[in-house]
């Protein structure tokens, strides 16, 4: 009776507390600047302050003689510590122009922000004291920060020996002729956008230490990263310690949104000078220095064509992307944009597709993945240009996506891939009930009609998103040279207690929560009897990190394999200690029960018996402890429907985000809360994509909003509350039907709050406007209009 | 992070300050910090010495002085903000620390720091401006007061020699007749003016007798916005098309005379824009008080 009441009770789906709250909320978190190891120096990084210009000469004196200084070196004398360049892991295409990159510039700055020189001396202060005094002789170049005017003749050429800018043209193309769908077309729209160039802004910078051994040349990294196996890969290639005696550690990691999926100078740099100086070495990230030296993300100009019949029925997309890479490429830089390269078509069921992306250099802080990496980009493109069309055609927005949505599943992506799951429909129709779609256009038209300053608007964005990072066949056949799997262990400890170790790397996900809901149901161990262990090298199987949304997609289908493993060696243990046959048991949330009787043994009974051996199976293995592998075969395919409402006044410019509803269906939800707060940062990442941020550099190439007061990241006071709610439909590819919910709110929201500044402005014949819509672009394109 | 070496004193009193200030060249007063800190961590500012006067107690609180209060220099954004005597007869004080930063910054920050860093697009300077505030100073050669309008003399330049301490305002009591606003636009709540307008307007029989606009961020100073009090005195002030009118026209000189900064928030073309705008909402403002 009561085995079966416990068997009912589930945590997944349970908004159960957090496990990483207590320690987190009271200050007893962990992260790299809470870490102090004995004998431990500082490294300060001495940046070109010019965005390009070659180095004649490097002085170090008056640093190396400066207070507390253990060691200054130059890009050049650091040279020949390098087995590697820094790792670019994603060359897209064969004839790619790949240019060296290293920790520290030795002929050229290309960046404002390149290192130049690193001093390490006793404390932070001093370090930063001694940089100032590092004496480098610039000779100042013209500089190129505009994407377009990169590939214009006669530009400033970032990397000399290619003697272009142009970096890579990679293009797909799939379904129907596009050309022919073009010219039989009844109506077309040719939209151009920007995306602004954006900084991640994770609350916690980066921060890194490297310590040694040096007797035996062991070097443990703590590093604020999203992807210490990769790190370790990399950076083992890149400095010759070997990756056996390489351990890297993401302790507590406040934050990353791809800024942290990235292998950085100041982590080659700290092992370098670990291992020079046999001290242990720590750089912590400032703000200011975050802006410059973290990788950006976005900054492309986006060419999108619609072909669709006079009715509006979408038949063919056609896409032209040219996009900064900065001045190097980092470890996905050239294949983040390409990210999105299969759904520039949307939620929408169209026939050609053809899609172009070229890659340019410019003397910029190099670009890499950015929440969402790639998808935010290809759903604004489709969803501003579906309004374009919908204006055009004089239909209502609505009716124009109702007219296009994929409605069957599985379905086959023009672009090539299949989308397994979905309903757009249900999350549109539940979005307008929330909305109250009708009384919204009547005091729009009210405010309308009586020209009211403040006009109201409404956006939408019926967007699918592609995630769970991803299949290794196909990072393969994209030319990315590692793959897309994912490792977890179960591990039975004598008492009882359980850990779990992943291979991804949460840095705010919530994994020792979610992990642990998945768990505690399969294998009926308590909730707090579970440990989640994750970011040592050490200690979790090897894995691939955390990043697109694949920790639960791809993670927890991992997960669900080991408690599978688990639950298979302990019923042969239960059969066994009851002495039936294993056919004989029934399996129900951790207990094994002799069917048609009282008599059970529990998955926890069986780990005891696993552990002390005594009584096992002829030829089975002691101790209770699994390992799986998995490798999915399809990307995860959530989807929804977001709706901004925005209230512009048009005397000032300034656009008010007022109403915010978003429907996801994000397949089986683990934990509701988190998934809330996922759902929330998501869209206030997005909404200030559309609003807000803006990365602006000055015609010598100087970062102007190089600090959280000049780049806007918008508060709580600038947002309402968001109106939630999901519909599911479960992915048929999971083991618990979820899809990853990580990126869907900065997927979504960007292009439902510019669709809804540009009905707001619709009064004033305004169709097109700029990221960020802020009061000055508002007010001018207003301005325009009249004119 | 880390601001260059400095050195450190606490004052106990305005006069020992004074003398601290002139026992180093570079010597600089911290009051809430929360100006000075910020560019000293930059490395933008690099004093010698920091002479606190954090906890200066005569520096501290609000007082009447007859038809005037008397603030305290260091008296904190927050406390003003909630200040009955300020909230009862300068209202437009009391409102205007509310808006200044966020919590954390109106519980440190000071009315006489945020004069004395000389910001033009600080909020404070504007609105004593607007109210012919008085300014008490007191140096080594002993005290002297001066009115808000000559304190600041370019953008972070204030008329207080290197030993000098801003120690009071004096600001007036605004009676019944006196209508008020101060209006700002920001990009976030808790960010600097695009622009801002202290507005006040005296109504005498039905009419504006006297309206007193300054205006925030629209110069390398707090400025006076004169074309359009003139165009103001005199003018009927009941809600209805003649009122209407004579605030559109006020409104539509505010920009007069200004030299608005640009930067990525607004160029000078939109901020003199910005500034017709909220001044004309900032007297409808003033003029429903």
């Amino acid at each position: 009776m009561t085995v079966t009441e416990e068997a009912t009770q589930t945590l997944v789906g349970t908004s159960a507390p957090r496990k990483e709250d207590a320690r987190l909320l009271t200050g007893q978190g962990s992260f790299v600047d809470d870490i102090t190891i004995p004998g431990m120096v500082w490294m300060a990084v001495v940046r070109s302050p010019y965005a390009h210009a070659r180095i004649r000469g490097v002085d170090l004196t008056k640093a190396r003689a400066a207070e507390g200084v253990v060691a200054a070196f130059s890009g050049s004398e650091l040279a020949d510590d390098w087995m590697a360049p820094l790792p670019m892991a994603w060359p897209v295409t064969e004839d790619i122009n790949n240019p060296s990159h290293y920790a520290l510039a030795a002929d050229k700055a290309r960046y404002a922000g390149d290192g130049v020189a690193v001093v390490v001396a006793a404390s932070r202060g001093l370090a930063q004291d001694a940089a100032e005094l590092v004496e480098v002789d610039y000779e100042p170049l013209p500089a190129v920060t505009d994407v377009e005017a990169a590939l214009a003749d006669g530009a400033p050429i970032v990397h000399d020996e290619f003697g272009t800018n142009r970096c890579y043209t990679w293009p797909l193309a799939g379904g129907e002729d596009v050309d022919a769908l073009f010219a039989e077309a009844e109506v077309t729209v040719e939209e151009r956008y920007r995306q602004q160039r954006l900084i991640p802004n994770p609350m916690e910078p980066r921060g890194v230490i490297a310590s040694t051994v040096p007797a035996t040349g062991e070097v443990t990294l703590y590093t604020s990263s999203q992807i210490p196996h990769i790190a370790r890969v990399t950076l083992a290639l890149g400095t010759g310690v070997p990756e056996s005696k390489l351990r890297v550690i993401a302790p507590d990691v406040g934050g990353g949104f791809g800024s942290k999926l990235q292998v950085y100078p100041e982590e080659a740099l700290a092992i370098v000078l670990a291992r020079r100086t046999g001290l242990p070495v720590k750089w912590i990230e400032e703000r200011t220095e975050n802006a410059l030296a973290t990788h950006h993300g976005r900054d492309m100009i986006q060419e999108i064509a619609l072909a669709a019949t006079a009715e509006g029925k979408i038949t063919a997309v056609r896409v032209r992307l040219t996009v900064s890479m900065g001045a190097y490429l980092m470890i996905i830089t050239p294949g983040t944009p390409l990210l999105g390269a299969w759904v520039y078509g949307g939620a929408y069921d169209i026939k050609g597709y053809s899609f172009e992306c070229s890659g340019v250099f410019t003397n910029q802080t190099p670009t890499d993945a950015y929440r969402g990496a790639g998808r935010p980009e290809a759903t604004y493109a489709i969803e501003r240009a579906v309004d374009a069309l919908a204006r055009k055609l004089d239909k209502d927005p609505v009716e124009l996506r109702r007219l296009n949505l994929i409605s069957e599943f599985p379905h086959d992506l023009a672009s090539g891939l299949t989308v397994d799951s979905g309903d757009y429909h249900a999350t549109l129709d539940r979005a307008l009930e929330m909305l109250d779609y009708d009384g919204f256009r009547r005091e729009q038209a009210e405010r309308r009609e009586r020209g009211d300053t403040k006009q109201l608007g409404v956006g939408f964005s019926t967007y699918l998103e592609m995630c769970g990072l991803a299949p290794s066949r196909i990072l393969g056949a994209l030319r990315y040279v590692a793959g897309g799997w994912e490792a977890a262990t179960i591990r039975f400890l004598p008492t009882g207690t359980v850990q779990v170790l992943t291979g991804t790397t949460p840095h705010g996900q919530s994994h020792d929560t979610t992990f642990a809901q998945v768990v505690a149901d399969r294998l009926g161990v308590g909730y707090d009897e579970i440990e989640v262990l994750h970011g040592d090298t050490s200690v979790v199987p090897l894995g691939m990190d955390t990043y697109g949304s694949r920790s639960l997609a791809i993670g927890i289908a991992a997960l669900c394999s080991a408690t599978d493993k688990i639950v298979a060696k302990a019923q042969r243990i239960a059969a066994h200690g009851l002495e039936v046959a294993e056919a004989d048991l029934q399996y129900e949330a951790g207990t094994f029960r002799v069917r048609g009787t009282d008599r059970t043994m529990t998955v926890k009974e069986a780990a005891f018996a696993a552990w002390h051996a005594h009584d096992l199976p002829d030829g089975l293995e002691p101790a209770l402890e699994e390992t799986a592998v998995y490798d999915p075969s399809v990307f995860s395919w959530p989807g929804g429907t977001h709706i901004a409402v925005v209230e512009v006044d048009a005397e000032t410019g300034v656009a008010n985000l007022v109403r915010y509803v978003a429907v996801d269906d994000v397949g089986t939800v683990i934990n509701p809360q988190i998934v809330d707060g996922q759902v929330h940062g998501g869209i206030t990442q997005g909404v200030a994509q559309a609003l807000y941020e803006e990365a602006v550099y000055d015609e010598n190439g100087t970062l102007v909003t190089g600090s959280l007061v000049d780049y806007l990241v918008p508060s709580a006071a600038e947002l309402p509350s968001y109106e939630l709610d999901r519909t599911v439909t479960q992915s048929p590819n999971h083991p618990l039907g979820a899809k990853g919910v990580g990126e869907t709110g900065t997927i979504a929201a960007t292009p439902a709050v510019v669709n809804a500044v540009l009905d707001a402005l619709a009064p004033y014949g305004v169709t097109d406007i700029d990221m960020p819509a802020s009061p000055e672009r508002v007010w001018r394109a207003i301005q325009e209009a009249r004119s | 992070m880390i601001p260059a070496p400095f050195d450190y004193e606490r004052a106990g009193s305005v006069d020992e300050a004074i003398e601290l200030l002139g026992s180093r060249e570079e010597a600089k007063l911290l009051a809430g910090g929360h100006s000075l800190l910020p560019l000293m961590k930059l490395r933008f500012s690099r004093p010698s010495l920091l002479v606190d006067i954090g906890r200066v107690d005569e520096l501290s609180g609000v007082s009447d002085a007859g038809d005037r209060l008397a603030i305290g220099a260091g008296t904190r954004h927050h406390d003003l903000n909630n200040d009955p005597l300020v909230q009862e007869h300068c209202p437009i004080v009391s409102w205007t620390a509310g808006l200044i930063g966020d919590p954390q910054v109106r519980h440190r920050g000071t009315i006489g720091g945020s004069i004395a860093h000389g910001d033009p697009a600080s909020d404070l300077p504007a609105v004593l401006v607007a109210l012919d505030a008085e300014l008490v100073i007191r140096g080594p050669d002993g005290e002297r007061t001066m009115p808000a309008v000559d304190f600041c003399s370019g953008v972070f330049d204030v008329a207080l020699g290197p030993q000098d301490v801003l120690t009071e305002v004096r600001v007036p009591k605004l009676g019944p007749d006196v209508g008020w606003s101060y209006l700002k636009l920001a990009r976030r709540a808790q960010d600097w003016a695009m622009v801002a307008v202290a507005a006040l307007v005296t109504r005498s029989n039905g009419m504006i007798g006297e309206a007193r606009i300054a205006l925030t961020n629209m110069g390398p100073v707090p400025m006076r916005a004169p074309a359009a009090e003139q165009r103001l005195a005199g003018a009927p002030r009941d809600a209805g098309s003649d009122t209407e009118y004579a605030l559109s026209e006020a409104a539509a000189v505010a920009d007069q005379g200004t030299d608005p900064p640009g930067d990525v928030t607004a160029s000078p073309e939109f901020r003199r824009e910005l500034a017709r705008v909220v001044t004309k909402r900032a007297l409808e403002e003033a003029l429903s008080r």
